[in-house]
């Protein structure tokens, strides 16, 4: 069914939004080129599935593993910029690791790679049981989002985002969480990239293009960043839409281009996010019940 | 032919600056990443392909061009990115997101407008190929060369020698205490969009002459690249910027033509960005005064 297909694309985005706002929102790192991370693991798990003939479940832990050592230390090496600078320097990753999947024989050069869909208990496994997993996935990243929040590690990262010079004057080691984030962060993308990779069954160094970063973000940004509704929502939004607009195919990028504007102009805090119009109507109706999250 | 080469690489070098000096400017100022500073780029392209096929006069193309996209990008500035930047509590990644969608918009719109296929770009120049021996400098180059000195002069002349410019450069030092001796902000911005989106604008126009084509997407590379040119010269510097231009250019022309394709030519740039940011994380040459 065509609606399980759109649904698990789009369930695979909201993993990804979510794992770049662990980076971007909890920990205010502006990270640009998410994408590199989610074609690591992608690429890593074909490489283990299909030509070490590694089982794909097992394939996806080491994605997990392998991606996330890579984002930290990329994230250590990237502790040396700040802001902006580290803005671009993400930004270049995410050209280079596509160059380097473009051209390492190992990942199938310019040909793309080819996997074949894996099984489990002896059944191949159809796009249902791919909506299922991905669902799981989501349930447990969300799980584990909310412990992040009310930990010592997402106070940390609050106090750093607020203020850096403040936060390591308390004694909190900045390098260590941010580091921390970044890993954590990339390690879900990578897994993302590894179920990705086997439900498409073929993958291609452009599938992880600097474009397909932007619309990472732009899914955090206009959900809400810093909260766990936002990227969710965010990611629901932005792959719906191409469905939607698709009797106007001819101007989807026009209305895209234009919607992402209007959206910084009138509701940049995002559509779902905390002091956005939505958010305030809701509270305003519901009380104040709700507790603010860690992210303000 | 290493002297080819070098020469290949420096005229691409000077295009390079040229296109990140609009994203320099306006960095400086409003302390913004603007990639639709590329799509000031094929504007300028497409306006300068419209005005020489209407005149025949490629200079009148080329200034009437650049003030015409200045004028679009005053336009932008107000409406769009001043409401932004005055939001209370906005993160830098709002303008960035914003500036994403109005290339995005722009390109998309370009593409509706005159139609996906490349457009033929070629105009008639009065100087013809020169010969020294085994090389070979093309007229088109010797027409970027003229452009990029007279485009420089211009800016060193105006941010040295006149009154906006030194509003320019003291913002750019500090913005609040250019503010409290009375700098009238918002036409220091101003300046900032008419100079950088008329730069990009001359780039694009450049880019198409040299290529004789223009095309919707023309200005996909050049909007990443620009910025690792922008990081490379360190942020808002607009002489690091110049030198970044050159580094860039000569390093790709110098890599694909020495090591062959071992990587994409445009990964390039951000391999020689990298490097050199985890040796010098302020870039080339760093801002005065900033920590």
């Amino acid at each position: 069914m065509y609606a399980i297909v759109v649904a698990t694309n789009i369930g695979i985005f909201v993993l990804l939004a979510l794992s770049l706002n662990i980076i971007a929102g909890y920990a205010g790192q502006s990270s640009i080129g998410h994408a590199a991370f989610f074609g690591i693991g992608a690429y890593t798990s074909a490489v283990l599935t299909s030509t070490l003939g590694v089982n794909f479940w097992l394939s996806l832990p080491i994605a997990f593993v392998v991606t996330g050592l890579i984002g930290a230390l990329l994230g250590l090496a990237s502790m040396r910029v700040k802001e902006d600078f580290l803005a671009i320097t993400t930004i270049g990753i995410n050209f280079v690791v596509v160059a380097i999947f473009q051209y390492a024989p190992i990942f199938g050069a310019s040909l793309g790679m080819s996997v074949s869909k894996p099984s489990l208990f002896g059944v191949k496994m159809d796009n249902l049981m791919f909506l299922i997993l991905v669902g799981a996935l989501i349930a447990a990243m969300v799980i584990f989002m909310r412990i992040i929040e009310k930990s010592w590690f997402g106070l940390a990262l609050a106090s750093i985002r607020n203020d850096e010079a403040a936060a390591s004057s308390l004694g909190v080691n900045i390098v260590k969480f941010k580091v921390l984030a970044f890993a954590v962060g990339t390690a879900v993308a990578g897994l993302a990239g590894g179920v990705y990779a086997h439900y498409m069954t073929f993958i291609y160094s452009s599938d992880f293009a600097f474009l397909v970063s932007i619309s990472i973000l732009s899914m955090v940004v206009i959900g809400g960043i810093g909260t766990i509704r936002g990227p969710i929502v965010g990611a629901i939004i932005l792959g719906i839409a191409p469905e939607l607009f698709r009797f106007i195919s001819d101007y989807r990028m026009i209305v895209y281009g234009g919607l992402l504007v209007l959206m910084m102009l009138f509701q940049p805090q995002g559509i779902v996010g905390n002091g956005s119009f939505l958010v305030n109507k809701f509270e305003a109706l519901f009380g104040k019940g709700r507790k603010k999250s860690v992210v303000s | 032919m290493l002297l080819q080469q070098i020469i290949n690489g420096f005229m691409i070098g000077c295009v390079y600056a040229l296109t990140a000096m609009g994203g320099t400017l306006i960095y400086g100022i409003l302390r913004i990443l603007d990639i639709a500073n590329a799509a000031a780029y094929v504007v300028g392209a497409y306006l300068g392909w419209v005005i020489y096929a209407t005149t025949g006069n490629l200079a009148v193309a080329f200034f009437l061009s650049m003030a015409l996209t200045g004028a679009i990008g005053v336009l932008i500035q107000k409406f769009i990115y001043t409401p932004i930047l005055n939001k209370p509590n906005i993160i830098p990644i709002v303008p960035l997101i914003t500036s994403v969608g109005i290339f995005i918009f722009t390109g998309d719109f370009i593409r509706l407008l005159v139609g996906p296929e490349i457009k033929d770009f070629g105009v008639i120049l009065p100087f013809s190929v020169i010969k020294l021996g085994r090389i070979v400098i093309n007229p088109e180059w010797i027409l970027i060369i003229i452009m990029t000195a007279i485009l420089l002069s211009l800016l060193w002349f105006v941010l040295n020698k006149t009154k906006l410019g030194l509003a320019w450069r003291a913002t750019a030092g500090d913005s609040e205490i250019a503010e409290t001796m009375g700098v009238n902000i918002q036409k220091v911005m101003a300046l900032s969009y008419i100079m950088g989106y008329g730069f990009a604008s001359a780039a694009g126009m450049m880019i198409g002459v040299l290529y004789s084509s223009i095309y919707p997407t023309m200005g996909d590379i050049p909007s990443y690249k620009m910025l690792a040119i922008i990081v490379l010269g360190g942020l808002g510097n607009p002489i690091g910027t110049i030198a970044a231009g050159l580094v860039i250019g000569l390093s790709e022309t110098l890599i694909s033509a020495y090591v062959g394709s071992v990587i994409p030519r445009d990964a390039i740039a951000f391999l020689v960005l990298i490097t050199i940011l985890l040796v010098k994380p302020t870039g080339l040459i760093s801002r005065k005064n900033s920590i």
